[in-house]
């Protein structure tokens, strides 16, 4: 079930790479949103499936390497399982919204569909060779989104990513070796390693392999001092690429924390939690900063992304500290920080998609260009103003039921950096608020692009299918969120109970 | 003396095809000497089947000891035939109809032949043998062509590999000296209680030829000239094939004749290694013809093969990884050059914009190439490195790890160097007269898709294929 849901697209671009791009690019398209739209069904009928109390579900286990301890071992449970559809649930919007693109259409679908096999598969690893592969791979096929999908100095940007990002990967690539080593019989299985715990009262050596984990995952989150490829990245890259970035590259990083570095070094983990929650609050405060001070309106999207990245950080540190809360007040900080992956994928996915529709029109993302857009454009106004009330964690929506959680959950064990993360959302708030009064409301003021109508063209109706969902779901986890929490919280219990070891 | 030439098939029958190859090229016409081709794979292949059917017996030392055949020389008759028959196609649009193909071949099955005699070499003095016969037929297919850069890359290289041969033969002498054998049981008996300094500067002088084969700083001077001046299936091979017997018989030597020694060997190799490593990757950095480029590559490759030496008496998947990436190496270093030898016109990584929109499929198998020698997964290399460093780790040599993961993401820079302009829209005011990305034929086209495909499969298959490389080495 799970390999199906991670290798059809693979298989679908597999066989699309058969068919010569001189059928048109409709072709390609439309396969892609059929391909999407049947792995998410698919991702729906696993979620129906699942049973929250049963812990690792759909596992599968095949020898892969045996000789080094390598398996193919997939399984989800309910960390990864919400990751595993917003991914689909992405990856469908960005190919509806991809419709209209005109660019090299097949190869542009081939490596999306490469890139959802890749996601996927990451959040549905078992296994830390296969993890880290599916982790390398990703870099690789978003390389290529930015070097040739981007605008701006996107050969340039595209570079500073791979070269950063490969970085992190290649240290997490030594702490694993280094988790695996420590363990007798040497293995890579995630499952085993978590109930081994191997570096249990190994000082240094723990310590050491932290580091090179946590580096590999702060770099791919990214953390403050880690996020400098990040705006780059996102400005120049298309706008599909961005949604795909953020909404779900990153997640990859936090959920790194959550299913290997908590649960496989727990001593280690506790001894340095203090370390986590300080990065957590240095990148909640540092991002909104900065994106308080951003003209262009998707680096500054970028820069919220490090601040609500920061939020995740925060509440698995806190999670990591005993003294002072209760199993319960820990178990709410995990589950928050997994409902703000969710929340974050969504919401910024929408928001980046939203960026693209100002640079198709204009191309420019300069927010002093733009003046009061909602009398030309009021869908495209309303909804951008609802996703970013939503982003700022306006009650109602996804992202208030997340940092509420994290808030909560954190504060017992966290309290000054907790009361300091607070004062994010202040900023959050204050600069999306200005962004929308300045690119929304006032005269109306548009820049010129060579060869575009003078008016600017609201929602077209591709562009509104796949934004709307977006937003439709992250108002549906803010209003009845139960769905969601069910199967989050026996998780985030059992990894509180790992982590207390 | 234990003479066992069945256990020497693969061997006998590279030797039969160059001569056989010699005497059938005598009877040929000029330039219709393609049968001598035909021949050298056929040797290719029965040595590879006879390879096969031998690789399940037990290991044995045969002709006195001097000979291991043991899973390192198996593996190394493997690779080595592979990879020369890779060659062999990459290498006809090249050489076909040439007044002097069949020397190209014969030549080939020789270095290829003195390369597994490395692998093998359990004795000093069948080290040198196997070094000469690996290097002198090497130093003719350098010139091969006869042209100004061939001419001035052989003559380097000659120099070069006859000063270090003879340094090697100093070293043979000092280890027979003190050692009192030549074979590597009984120097492992002897050597603990010779003196010290004169076990120390044998190994040095002795690892100096090797590290000339194996192109390893600092003796790689040789490795951009002989890549950059000599034609594109020679190139290939030397930078492949030697460094496939060269490291093998390194790690034989320090595994099998040093493990009671008071020396603290481990050393030198390991800061060879990471010379090696650093040195090749920042002389590539800027470099901007490709065969350069892939030159200074194959010399940071080396670093990292070179890390199984260090600890191959302190861990157990030493010797596994080092055979499963010298495969992997061997394959993915082929494919890039069969790209380069697909498209002879394009000798700067400028040349190579638009090779995507032009050549789809040769971009799929630079990409999988280049990446592959970064060591990204799901390619070849990448398990080699991660065996390889887990051997390091293993062994006590983190430092060197951690060298070595330093170095590999600084060698992504040059290899998307090249990728990138591959991907870039050709370039808009194209000369018209001279078209760079001309194919220069089907067989070399084959050979990099053969490669390319290699490359990811051994990667995703590595798990029924490194096991083959566990055994122990003899004696």
């Amino acid at each position: 079930m799970l390999s199906l849901i991670v290798f059809l697209p693979l298989v679908a671009a597999a066989v699309l790479a058969a068919v010569p791009a001189s059928v048109g690019r409709r072709v390609f398209a439309v396969s892609w949103v059929v391909v999407a739209a049947a792995d998410l069904a698919l991702v729906v009928a696993a979620w129906i499936g699942y049973d929250p109390s049963g812990g690792m579900a759909y596992e599968q286990q095949l020898p892969w390497i045996p000789t080094a301890g390598v398996s193919y071992h997939v399984g989800i449970d309910g960390l990864s399982l919400p990751l595993v559809a917003v991914t689909a649930g992405l990856f469908l919007a960005c190919a509806i919204y991809s419709l209209r693109q005109t660019h090299r259409v097949k190869s542009f679908v081939l490596l999306f569909l490469g890139l959802q096999t890749v996601s996927q598969g990451l959040f549905t690893a078992l296994d830390l060779i296969l993890f880290f592969v599916y982790f390398d791979l990703s870099i690789v096929g978003m390389y290529f989104v930015i070097a040739r999908w981007g605008h701006g100095s996107a050969k340039r940007s595209a570079l500073t990513f791979f070269l950063y990002t490969f970085i992190g990967s290649l240290a997490l690539l030594l702490g694993f070796i280094g988790l695996s080593l420590a363990a007798q019989p040497h293995t890579f299985d995630i499952v085993a390693l978590a109930r081994a715990a191997p570096l249990a009262g190994s000082g240094a050596y723990g310590a050491l392999v932290l580091l090179a984990i946590g580096i590999g995952l702060a770099i791919k989150t990214p953390t403050v001092p880690f996020h400098t490829w990040l705006p780059p990245a996102h400005t120049d890259a298309p706008a599909a690429g961005s949604a795909i970035l953020a909404g779900v590259l990153l997640k990859m990083g936090t959920y790194g924390f959550v299913r290997i570095a908590m649960p496989l070094l727990p001593e280690t983990w506790r001894q340095y939690a203090s370390v986590v929650v300080v990065v957590g609050v240095l990148s909640v405060l540092y991002g909104a900063l900065v994106a308080l001070a951003q003209e262009d309106f998707k680096r500054m999207i970028a820069y919220t992304s490090v601040n609500h990245m920061g939020y995740i950080i925060l509440a698995v540190g806190a999670a990591g500290i005993l003294a002072g809360s209760d199993e319960q007040a820990r178990s709410l900080a995990v589950t928050g920080a997994v409902t703000q992956m969710v929340s974050h994928g969504l919401l910024t996915g929408a928001l980046f998609l939203l960026a693209g529709i100002l640079y198709d029109r204009r191309d420019s993302y300069d927010m002093s260009a733009y003046s009061g857009l909602a009398g030309p454009a009021p869908v495209f106004a309303g909804v951008t103003g609802l996703v970013a009330f939503a982003s700022l964690g306006l009650p109602g929506f996804s992202g208030f039921i997340a940092e509420f959680q994290i808030f909560t959950g954190s504060l017992a064990s966290a309290t000054v950096a907790t009361a300091l993360a607070l004062l994010g959302i202040l900023i959050t708030a204050g600069l999306l608020l200005r962004a929308l009064h300045r690119v929304f409301l006032g005269s109306l003021r548009i820049p010129d692009a060579p060869g575009a109508a003078r008016d600017f063209t609201d929602l077209r109706p591709s562009e509104a299918a796949s934004i709307l969902p977006l937003l439709a779901m992250a108002i549906a986890i803010g209003v009845l969120p139960r769905f969601l929490l069910d199967v989050i919280e026996p998780a985030a219990t059992a990894l509180i109970g790992m982590v207390g070891r | 003396m234990n003479m066992h030439p069945a256990a020497l098939i693969p061997e006998l029958a590279l030797v039969a095809g160059a001569v056989l190859g010699l005497l059938l090229g005598s009877w040929l016409p000029r330039h219709h000497q393609w049968p001598v081709r035909l021949l050298a794979a056929l040797a290719c292949l029965v040595g590879l089947a006879a390879t096969a059917a031998a690789m399940g017996s037990p290991a044995r030392m045969v002709f006195g000891g001097s000979y291991a055949v043991d899973t390192a020389t198996n593996a190394g008759r493997i690779i080595v035939l592979a990879a020369t028959l890779l060659t062999l196609c990459l290498s006809i649009e090249t050489v076909d109809s040439h007044h002097r193909e069949t020397e190209f071949h014969v030549l080939m099955l020789l270095a290829a032949l003195g390369t597994i005699v490395l692998t093998g070499a359990s004795d000093l003095l069948l080290l040198v043998a196997g070094y000469l016969l690996a290097s002198i037929p090497l130093y003719a297919l350098a010139g091969f062509f006869k042209d100004a850069p061939g001419t001035e890359a052989s003559l380097k290289y000659y120099l070069m590999g006859a000063l270090l041969g003879v340094t090697m033969l100093a070293g043979v002498t000092i280890l027979y000296g003190v050692g009192r054998s030549t074979g590597y049981a009984t120097l492992a008996q002897n050597l603990p209680a010779a003196p010290r300094a004169a076990v120390a500067v044998g190994l040095v002088v002795v690892l100096a030829g090797l590290l000339f084969k194996i192109g390893a700083v600092p003796a790689h001077f040789w490795v951009p000239d002989v890549t950059e001046g000599a034609s594109i299936p020679v190139a290939a091979f030397v930078t492949t094939v030697p460094k496939i017997g060269g490291l093998i018989a390194v790690y034989r030597l320090v595994a099998e004749a040093l493990p009671g020694v008071a020396v603290n060997w481990p050393l030198l190799p390991a800061i060879l290694a990471a010379a090696s490593m650093t040195l090749g990757n920042l002389a590539a950095f800027f470099q901007d013809t490709v065969r350069r480029l892939l030159a200074y590559s194959t010399i940071s490759q080396v670093g990292y093969l070179l890390i199984a030496a260090v600890v191959a008496t302190r861990s157990e998947i030493a010797l596994p990884s080092l055979l499963f990436y010298l495969a992997a190496y061997a394959v993915t270093n082929l494919g890039a050059f069969a790209v380069v030898a697909e498209l002879p016109g394009a000798s700067r990584l400028a040349d190579y914009r638009g090779l995507a929109r032009r050549h789809p499929g040769l971009a799929a198998v630079l990409v999988v190439c280049l990446l592959g020698l970064v060591g990204t997964p799901p390619t070849a290399v990448f398990l080699g490195k991660l065996e390889i460093f887990s051997a390091a780790i293993d062994g006590g040599a983190t430092w060197l790890a951690v060298v070595a993961v330093v170095n590999t993401v600084a060698s992504l820079f040059y290899y998307l160097r090249w990728i990138a302009p591959a991907f870039l829209r050709p370039a808009p005011e194209q000369e018209t007269d001279t078209d760079v990305l001309a194919p220069a034929g089907r067989w070399s086209a084959l050979a990099a898709y053969t490669a390319g495909a290699a490359s990811l499969a051994l990667g995703v298959v590595g798990g029924v294929v490194l096991p083959l490389g566990m055994g122990p080495l003899l004696p």
